[in-house]
């Protein structure tokens, strides 16, 4: 194999974890973009999606599981999503610590809950004969060059997703009630809007990607109760580095994110891999304080 | 009325501070070592209290500040228990046939006790250069901090030849020429212990009468308001932000001396969560709150984890929902009230005398 193929192969690793964060990350920057809370226990809802595709694949005997485990996953993030925000988060808006503490106690609770019904080692999801396979590139500089379809597949995924999201931002009327509510709070609440329904929305939507994420994850990686953990404070970063509640800076962030990080693992290690990549997040904070991608604003107290 | 008051918590606060100071004399030698070993985290707590209750910025990444005092002073008592020349176990282990030079000058053990304040001192200032210049605010230094205690630790865990890996430091004999088992020596830590948490309590209400402790509230309060008032914040959140990191420093030193061993485990994020969640149950602004809060959820977690240990995890969940719902609830948790009652008593008396 090629240093080329060795290198492109590590920046399609990297774009397919990439793809994960960005679906992990989406959640949790709309609601922290729109509402002002960070949910530690939005980690938890790629372990739900992990474990709701595994179900699947047990129960279900057909070879198109995935995209059947991929919906369960979307309603099942949806479903918890909703009831964390109605029975909990809708207390503590505006209170940024308290809401912290919370989730993050919810977190503890999935997770040992995680560890009582599934054990605490992982459970597999194992791709179908369709995903199974690896693109093989042959002869030119590229030759060996392996590209498995699993990281195709969570790559078009991730894809499929932010074209469906944008659609819905941009043209539908739940979108432009977001998008309202995001940039004016009180305005769009004196215009009429139902700030409160639209901050609902947003939520279940983003666990619900969160869900689909985690169903995606199982094919790559074993599900277990902290799979949630070791991915969440990458997807923070990606928040802090895109910038709150804005789709493009999420994507450009959630790219460098995964790709820095396969990259910089493939000429360091793992663990300094993670060093460097801290250091270049608060290095470019230095430039950009509000991250990547931010609203211009007047406003001189901002959360 | 007001004058018995203050007379009858005077005679409370120094039975307890007797009960306290006698406690090698009534509690089994089990029961003393947790003692201490609760007090020495109590540090960690009364440092949030002033990073996060005074100077508002609520940091995730305290086990970071904790681990750098706890290492180094283990680095120390690892050397210690060899003989002139030897390497430490998990070294040889790992294939290392000399000591790393930044090892070396751990065998004295001034130099580790000045690393204890020094390391966590030094790192906050950069920390508190970056991040409070640049107005880097709430939710971002949250994440931020918490991603460094990830980094922290798997760094920790992926230099096993270096720091001894998942394992941690541990086998430790002698320090400063006691033998770390004895009853004795266990004795004096705790006193010593106690004396370090009860000197810092004093010293944590004088200076929150000062003009440090005024001006960290207000500009915890409106910071812009104060900016234009011609302070500058970011100098004052980072001397909390030192502040606290060598509190929590010395935490993890006189922990690691009680417990014998520290590792990753007791640096990452999770351990950094639970130092926020002893500073918030005792009131975030309450220094004795923070110390009565930490021996209290400790002794909690002690009973609960060892008999039903999958329990632990389900309450302490429960109980930070309760701990941010309560404010909101309207019933304020009593005993919290009570706690800052008592406070506001102790400041009282102290204003007196």
């Amino acid at each position: 194999m090629g240093e080329a193929a060795l290198w492109i192969g590590q920046i399609f690793n990297g774009l397919s974890v990439g793809s994960i964060l960005i679906m992990a990350a989406l959640g949790l920057a709309f609601s922290f973009g729109l509402m002002r809370v960070i949910n530690m226990a939005h980690g938890e809802f790629l372990m739900l999606g992990g474990y709701l595709a595994f179900l699947v694949q047990q129960s279900v005997p057909t070879p198109y599981y995935p995209l059947l485990s991929l919906f369960i996953a979307f309603l099942g993030g949806a479903l918890v999503g909703w009831l964390l925000e109605s029975g909990l988060v809708r207390f503590l808006y505006e209170r940024p610590a308290e809401t912290l503490l919370a989730t993050w106690g919810i977190s503890l609770v999935l997770q040992q809950a995680a560890r009582d019904l599934f054990g605490p080692t992982g459970v597999e999801v194992t791709s179908p004969p369709w995903l199974a396979g690896t693109l093989e590139v042959r002869g030119g500089v590229l030759d060996g060059l392996g590209l498995p379809y699993v990281r195709l597949f969570v790559i078009g995924l991730a894809l499929l997703v932010l074209v469906l999201l944008w659609a819905l931002l941009r043209w539908t009327r739940i979108g432009l009630h977001i998008r309202a509510v995001s940039q004016n709070r009180e305005m769009a609440a004196a215009l009429g809007i139902n700030t409160r329904a639209v901050d609902g929305f947003v939520f279940a939507l983003g666990s619900s990607l969160a869900g689909l994420g985690g169903a995606a994850l199982a094919f790559l990686a074993p599900v277990t109760p902290t799979v949630g953990q070791s991915y969440i404070v990458d997807a923070f970063l990606v928040v802090i580095l895109g910038g709150l509640g804005s789709l493009g800076g999420t994507v450009i962030a959630g790219l460098l994110v995964g790709l820095a990080s396969a990259l910089l693992q493939a000429l360091t290690s793992v663990s300094l891999a993670k060093v460097l990549l801290l250091l270049l997040v608060v290095l470019i904070l230095q430039v950009r304080p509000r991250g990547l991608v931010s609203l211009r604003s007047r406003a001189l107290e901002e959360v | 009325m007001k004058g018995n008051a203050a007379f009858l918590m005077r005679i409370l606060g120094s039975g307890a501070l007797a009960l306290l100071i006698l406690g090698p004399f009534w509690l089994s030698s089990y029961d003393l070592s947790l003692l201490g070993r609760f007090l020495s985290l109590s540090l960690a707590a009364l440092g949030l209290v002033w990073v996060w209750g005074y100077g508002g910025v609520l940091s995730l990444g305290q086990g970071i500040f904790f681990g750098l005092g706890a290492y180094a002073l283990a680095m120390h008592l690892k050397l210690a228990a060899l003989p002139e020349g030897e390497l430490p176990d998990f070294m040889v282990w790992n294939g290392l046939t000399q000591l790393p030079w930044w090892w070396v000058p751990f065998r004295n053990p001034y130099f580790a006790l000045g690393m204890v304040l020094l390391l966590p001192a030094l790192l906050a200032l950069v920390l508190g250069f970056l991040l409070f210049r640049r107005r880097i605010t709430g939710a971002y230094i949250a994440l931020i901090t918490q991603a460094l205690a990830l980094t922290f630790a798997t760094l920790l865990i992926s230099q096993q030849g270096l720091t001894g890996g998942f394992n941690g430091l541990t086998n430790f004999s002698v320090f400063l020429g006691y033998s770390v088992g004895e009853p004795g020596f266990q004795k004096a830590l705790y006193w010593l212990t106690l004396g370090v948490v009860v000197l810092v309590l004093g010293l944590s209400y004088r200076l929150k009468a000062s003009f440090f402790g005024k001006t960290l509230l207000a500009i915890r309060g409106g910071e812009n308001r104060m900016r234009f008032l011609g302070y500058d914040p970011a100098l004052f959140k980072t001397a909390a932000f030192i502040l606290g990191a060598v509190l929590t420093g010395v935490s993890g030193a006189l922990f690691t001396l009680h417990v014998g061993v520290i590792s990753p485990a007791m640096v990452g994020v999770v351990p950094s969560i639970e130092m926020v969640i002893w500073a918030a149950i005792g009131g975030r602004e309450s220094f004795l709150g923070a110390v009565g809060a930490t021996v209290i959820l400790n002794l909690i977690k002690d009973r609960v984890s060892s008999a039903f240990p999958s329990a632990w995890s389900y309450l302490m969940g429960l109980l930070f929902v309760l701990v941010a719902l309560a404010p909101i609830l309207g019933t304020k948790a009593r005993g919290l009230r009570l706690l800052q009652r008592l406070e506001a008593r102790v400041e009282e008396v102290r204003g007196r005398g």
